[in-house]
C-alpha cells in the first residue's frame, strides 16, 4: 500500500508556546507522528485550539518545532517555500492589491501574459468574475477567502497546506469550492494537508482523516477513508467512516475542552 | 432609486444617505461652523468694545490689517516664505524620515540602537534648538528649515518604526510563502502594509512643522508669517496686524491639513483607517 513516495513526514514532533507566567509553558503537541503520502489528500480534525493550525505551521515552516522532526520531500522544513502554499486561516490577502493583483501574486516571475490567463481563470472558478478590480474592503469576508484560495491554487504549487479555507462560505459555495478542489487535486496531483473541524467536510475530501487529541494534542486515530469519488454520502461506508469520527472525538469530550462536533 | 448592480464596477459608495433626503441636514457642514465663526466674531467685537482697549483689534480691524498686508504686497510674500521653508524641511524629513522608520521597524538591531537615541530626542522641543540653529546656520533659512526637520523627522520615523512593527503577520507570511524576500519583500509587502500608518506620521508631522516654522521665523529670520507678527509688535504695537497673522497662520495650517488628508483616500491606504 505504501507505494508513494512520502511528502511530508512528521517525527515525535513536540511543540510548547512560553506561558502566562515566566518560565511556564504551554504544551500545544506532544509526540505527534504523521506521514502524508505525495499525492495525498489528508484532512485534520480536532477540538478546538487543540494544536491543528500550529501543526500546520511546523509543516509549512512558519514556526519551529520545540522538539522532533518535521522532513518535506525529503529535507527539513527550513522556513516557507513557494513550492508549497498555505492558505491562512486568518486571512492573508493583501488589502492594498485589488482582487486580480492578489491572485497574481504568487505569478510575478511569469509572463504578464501566462499571469493573466491563470488569474482570470482562478477568478472564474471561484467566482469572483466582475470584481478583479475590487480591494479586499470592499468585498464580503467569504469572498476574500476565496481570493485567497484562488491565490494559492493560482500559484501551481505542488502541496497545498489549507487551515479551515472554507470557514466562512456559505453552504453551496462550501460545496461548489469543495468539488472543485478534489478536481484540481485529481487532475494535478497535488498533495493537500486541509485542516477542518467540520467532520463531514473531511470525510468528503479526504483519502485519510488525522483526528487529534485535545491538547496538549497528539494523533488519536487515523481513519482511512476508501470510498470512490464523488463521495455517496448516504452510502454505509461514508456514514461508518463519519461516525467512527465523531467516536473518537466524542470520547474527548469527557475530558473536556473538544470542539463541536457538526 | 432603484438598487443597481454593481458587478464589475465598484459601487458608488453611498456615504451619508440621510444627508441628501434632509435637506435641512444637507447645509449642516456649512451652516453649523459659519453660524459658530459668526457668534465668535460677534463676543470678540463686543468685548473689545466694552473693554475700551484701543491696542488690541475688533475683527474689523483685523480685516482692514490684512488688506493693508495684501495692498503693500507683503502678505503674499510672507506666506510664500513661509511655505517654502516649510517644503523645505518637511520634505527632508519625510525622506530620512520613512526610510529610517522602516530600516529601524524591519531591523532589530538598529532598533536597539539606535532607539534609545531616538527616544532622547524626540521629546526636546524644536523651540529648544533655536539657539543651536542661529549658532550653526546663522539667520539664513537654513535655520527654520533645520529646525522644521528636527519637529517633524521624529514623528515620521517614530509612526513608521511602529507600523512595520505592528504589520501583521499574516501579511509577511503570505509573502515569504511566495519566495518574496530582500528589496522585493519591502517594496511589495512591508512598505505597503504600513503606508497608512506612515500617512498618519505624515499628517501629524506637518502639523509641527507648521507650527514650528511660525516660532522659528519669530526670532531666526527677516520674512515670513512670524516674523510678521513678532515686527508688527515690536514696530509700533500694530495688533491688529499681529491678529491678521495670527489669522493667515491658521487658516493656512487648516489648508494644508486638507491637503494632506487626501493621502489617506488612495485606494491602497484607505483600508488602513476606520471605516466611517
Ligand atoms: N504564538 C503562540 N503563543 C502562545 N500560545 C499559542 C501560540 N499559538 C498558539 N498557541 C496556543 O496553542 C494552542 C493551539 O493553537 P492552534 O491555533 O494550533 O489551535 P487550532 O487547533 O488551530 O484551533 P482552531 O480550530 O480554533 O483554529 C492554543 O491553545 C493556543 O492558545
Ligand atoms: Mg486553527
Amino acid at each position: 500500500m505504501d507505494n508513494a513516495k512520502t511528502m511530508i513526514e512528521v517525527r515525535d514532533c513536540w511543540k510548547s508556546f512560553p506561558g502566562k507566567k515566566a518560565g511556564e509553558q504551554v504544551h500545544v503537541l506532544e509526540r505527534v507522528n504523521l506521514d502524508v503520502h505525495a499525492g495525498e489528500f489528508v484532512c485534520v480534525v480536532g477540538p478546538s485550539g487543540c494544536g491543528k493550525s500550529t501543526l500546520l505551521n511546523i509543516i509549512g515552516g512558519f514556526i519551529k518545532e520545540t522538539r522532533g522532526t518535521a522532513k518535506v520531500a525529503g529535507s527539513p522544513v527550513n522556513g516557507p517555500d513557494p513550492r508549497r502554499i498555505f492558505v491562512f486561516q486568518e486571512n492573508g490577502v493583501f488589502p492594498w492589491l485589488t482582487v486580480e493583483e492578489n491572485i497574481g501574486f504568487g505569478l510575478m516571475s511569469k509572463s504578464a501574459a501566462h499571469r493573466e490567463e491563470r488569474v482570470a481563470h482562478y477568478i472564474g472558478m471561484v467566482g469572483l468574475t466582475g470584481f478583479e478590480k475590487s480591494y479586499p474592503r470592499e468585498l464580503s469576508g467569504g469572498m476574500r477567502q476565496r481570493v485567497e484560495i484562488a491565490r494559492a491554487l493560482a500559484a501551481d504549487a505542488e502541496v497545498l497546506y489549507m487551515d479551515e479555507p472554507f470557514g466562512a462560505l456559505d453552504f453551496l459555495t462550501r460545496l461548489k469550492m469543495r468539488a472543485d478542489l478534489i478536481r484540481i487535486w485529481q487532475a494535478e496531483k497535488k498533495t493537500i494537508v486541509f485542516v477542518t473541524h467540520d467532520i463531514e467536510e473531511a470525510v468528503q475530501l479526504a483519502d485519510r482523516v488525522v483526528v487529534m487529541s485535545k491538547r496538549p494534542a497528539t494523533v488519536a486515530e487515523e481513519v482511512k477513508i476508501d470510498l470512490p469519488r464523488p463521495r455517496d454520502l448516504d452510502s454505509p461506508g461514508y456514514l461508518g467512516a463519519r461516525d467512527r469520527i465523531f467516536a473518537i472525538m466524542g470520547m474527548d469530550v469527557h475530558g473536556g475542552g473538544a470542539g463541536d462536533p457538526r | 432609486m432603484p438598487t443597481k448592480d454593481c458587478r464589475g464596477e465598484k459601487c458608488p459608495r453611498e456615504s451619508k444617505p440621510n444627508v441628501l433626503k434632509n435637506p435641512v441636514n444637507r447645509f449642516a457642514p456649512i451652516l453649523l461652523p459659519a453660524a459658530t465663526a459668526a457668534i465668535f466674531l460677534l463676543i470678540w467685537h463686543l468685548l473689545v468694545r466694552l473693554s475700551g482697549s484701543d491696542l488690541f483689534p475688533t475683527p474689523l480691524d483685523v480685516a482692514r490689517g490684512i488688506q493693508e498686508l495684501v495692498e503693500k504686497g507683503l502678505l503674499l510674500k510672507y506666506i510664500v516664505a513661509s511655505l517654502f521653508r516649510v517644503s523645505w524641511g518637511f520634505m527632508l524629513a519625510v525622506l530620512v524620515g520613512v526610510p529610517l522608520g522602516l530600516i529601524l521597524g524591519w531591523f532589530r538591531p538598529a532598533f536597539q540602537a539606535l532607539n534609545p537615541m531616538i527616544q532622547i530626542l524626540r521629546p526636546i522641543s524644536p523651540i529648544a534648538w533655536i539657539p543651536v540653529a542661529i549658532l550653526w546656520f546663522g539667520i539664513a533659512d537654513s535655520a527654520p528649515v533645520f529646525l522644521i526637520f528636527l519637529a517633524s523627522v521624529f514623528p515620521i520615523t517614530v509612526s513608521s518604526m511602529a507600523a512595520v512593527q505592528n504589520m501583521q503577520l499574516v501579511y509577511l507570511r503570505a509573502a515569504q510563502n511566495f519566495g518574496v524576500t530582500g528589496m522585493q519583500l519591502f517594496r511589495r509587502v512591508i512598505f505597503p502594509a504600513a503606508l497608512p500608518q506612515i500617512i498618519t506620521g505624515i499628517r501629524i508631522a506637518l502639523g509641527i512643522a507648521w507650527l514650528v516654522v511660525v516660532a522659528a521665523e519669530m526670532i531666526a529670520v527677516n520674512s515670513g508669517l512670524g516674523y510678521l507678527i513678532i515686527d508688527a509688535r515690536n514696530a509700533g504695537k500694530r495688533y491688529d496686524l499681529v491678529v491678521a497673522g495670527m489669522v493667515m497662520i491658521g487658516l493656512i495650517g487648516l489648508v494644508l491639513d486638507l491637503l494632506i488628508r487626501r493621502l489617506e483616500r488612495f485606494d491602497e491606504v484607505k483600508w488602513g483607517y476606520g471605516q466611517r
